[in-house]
């Protein structure tokens, strides 16, 4: 599932913060922030994104670094909020 | 006083006191210090002398902390530029300054050394820090390696009515125009704001806004001034993660600019109260909404708030005693100490109370003029009270209120703010201009709850193929983050006046407001 999440992920980040060029796509590690790949808006487009996308409610606690600076942690951290696999991406 | 000795006195009075904290890195004064000789001192052997103009294009990291002090010790002027710059623009100011040298980081190296091609400069000194994987960049002098250059006596001979540093501003006429300040410029506003501020050495400010930004730079200066402790922060995309490091470092002050505070109002499970180690927190760029500030009050009760109001060409203006928010918190205050501030109408005289009129600004903080440029000079700085000054026309339109507290109205022309930071359309539009499928394009502020104004585009193609996505992208390559437009709206023609003029104010009110 988290492939699914992170492939998901990886669509929305490079539509909306690289404009359609996959090629400057991140790794799946690299941290988004000291790539400059999203700014502090930018954060906040990722987080309605995901609440929307997988259904998760994100409080303030969550939106941090180690849940979001890069597609492997948000994916985990997608799939372990959907641990149940009841959530499924809303098309 | 020349800035470099607020790092000196302070490495002689406090060695092992807690100058700089950026991410795991810790550097005493002491640290600081030598660091910053031994870099001067291989600038130097690099053929960097008195007077010289060497850019530091880095982000928010202990070396261009470092970088900056080492630059003044060589004697040099340095120039902060944001990390976001594309090639172009920096090859634009390569030239424009004749920069000596350029320093900077191995994820930037690239774009310095296109631009350093661009602008056909071969003797520029570049100094680049190393990747992760520990290889120096190409065509650049290892940064680690130009620390270990042997400390030696400074012998530039240079004094405080030198320049220390050249700032970079979005020009009106699309290209940038560096704001010369002297060492005196610069002492006189740090001096001014930490008095007002009632800074104190034990004081730590937590600092997220870029160095290239002078509000930013101005957190270290002053920093370094009081023998105080910045703590250095790339971004402020994660607010919990930098609240997390306001309680480890027990952070006593917290710039913010209204972008910021925008976000922090978003958050849903704020307690009042929950960062108590706060004394205060300022504002500036844009003034707050009222709302805003009667909100930051409620979180931060401990903490004084400021507004203030200011700009490059003097750092700041203006700013309103913490005391005098629950009475006018539209105001941005009265003039800083030392320094005058007035509204003129259009004779030159004041303007009475309600009035709109021109911010005018007179003290030691004022600019020295743009750098080679007499003619935007001449518009910004004119004849003073005596005839050895010059008074800063700023180009902003402000009002008093019958005690003398002075509110921001608008801009005289069409510069937008936006996440605090200026952008004029001109320069946005150059670039939408050099694209081959757009036949016209105007660049307009839309009112937008977080940037305060977002960047929008009116665009007509000629190549009907073009989608919004295309044209961010190009411009995405070639400006620095903050002035991409966010929207772009398509026209069959751009609004014009009854003279066939482009209009910028049509254009922006028959603009969609953002969703």
């Amino acid at each position: 599932m988290t492939d699914t999440i992170k492939s998901k992920v990886k669509h929305f980040i490079v539509e909306n913060f690289l404009f359609g060029d996959a090629s400057q796509a991140p790794a799946d590690n690299a941290s988004l922030i000291e790539n400059d790949i999203i700014d502090s808006t930018g954060v906040l487009e990722l987080v309605a994104f995901i609440e929307e996308h997988f259904a998760i409610a994100m409080s303030d606690a969550d939106i941090v670094p180690a849940n979001l600076d890069s597609l492997d942690r948000i994916a985990a951290f997608v799939a372990a909020r959907s641990s149940t696999g009841q959530v499924e991406a809303a098309e | 006083m020349r800035i470099e000795h607020y790092l000196i006195e302070n490495a002689r009075l406090n060695r092992e006191k807690t100058a700089l904290i950026a991410g795991k890195r810790r550097l005493t004064y002491a640290d600081m210090d030598e660091l910053s000789d031994r870099l001067a001192a291989s600038l130097t052997a690099a053929g960097v002398r008195r007077d010289d103009r060497v850019l530091v294009f880095m982000d928010n990291c202990w070396e261009a902390a470092v970088s900056i002090f080492a630059v003044l010790k060589a004697g040099a002027t340095f120039s902060p530029i944001n990390a976001s710059t594309k090639a172009d623009k920096l090859a634009y100011i390569i030239g424009d300054c004749e920069a000596a040298a350029i320093i900077t980081q191995a994820k930037l190296a690239p774009i310095a050394a296109e631009a350093k091609a661009m602008a056909g400069a071969q003797s520029l000194f570049v100094a680049a820090t190393s990747a992760a994987n520990g290889a120096t960049p190409e065509g650049a002098a290892s940064f680690e390696e130009c620390l270990k250059a042997d400390r030696t006596a400074s012998a530039h001979g240079g004094i405080d009515v030198d320049l220390a540093m050249l700032v970079y501003t979005s020009g009106s006429t699309g290209r940038p125009k560096g704001v010369m300040m002297t060492h005196r410029n610069v002492d006189a506003a740090a001096q001014s704001i930490t008095t007002y501020l009632e800074n104190r050495a034990d004081d730590i400010i937590l600092n997220v806004l870029p160095l290239a930004f002078d509000y930013g730079l101005y957190q270290l200066i002053m920093t370094m001034r009081l023998g105080a402790t910045l703590v250095l922060e790339k971004s402020f995309a994660f607010p919990q993660a930098i609240f997390e490091r306001i309680r480890e470092e027990k952070v006593t002050g917290f710039p913010l600019v209204p972008t910021m505070a925008a976000m922090i109002l978003q958050m849903r499970d704020l307690e009042p109260g929950f960062l108590p180690s706060l004394r205060y927190l300022t504002n500036t760029a844009a003034a707050l909404p009222p709302p805003h500030i009667a909100r930051l009050r409620e979180l931060f009760p401990g903490a004084r708030l400021y507004s203030m109001y200011g700009l490059t060409e003097c750092k700041r203006c203006t700013y309103l005693p913490p005391a005098e928010l629950d009475r006018r918190p539209g105001s941005v205050g009265i003039a800083i100490p030392n320094t005058e501030a007035f509204v003129l109408d259009d004779d030159g005289n004041p303007a009475p109370p309600g009035v709109p009129g021109e911010l005018v600004i007179r003290g030691p903080h004022v600019m020295q003029g743009y750098w080679r440029n007499d003619e935007a000079t001449a518009r910004m700085l004119r004849p003073g009270r005596n005839p050895w000054e010059k008074l800063l026309h700023t180009g902003d339109l402000f009002r008093v209120d019958e005690e003398g507290f002075l509110y921001f109205v608008g801009r005289k022309d069409d510069i937008i703010k936006t996440r605090g930071e200026k952008v004029a359309p001109k320069e946005v539009e150059a670039v939408l201009h050099n694209h081959p499928g757009i036949a016209e394009a105007v660049v307009v502020g839309v009112p937008d709850a977080v940037l305060g104004h977002a960047i929008g585009a009116v665009v007509v193609l000629s190549d009907p193929a073009l989608t919004e996505r295309d044209i961010i992208r190009h411009c995405a390559g070639q400006l620095e983050d903050f002035m991409v437009p966010k929207i772009v709206e398509f026209r069959d023609e751009l609004p014009k006046t009854d003279t066939g003029k482009v209009s910028r104010r049509l254009a922006a009110e028959t603009m969609e407001p953002i969703q």
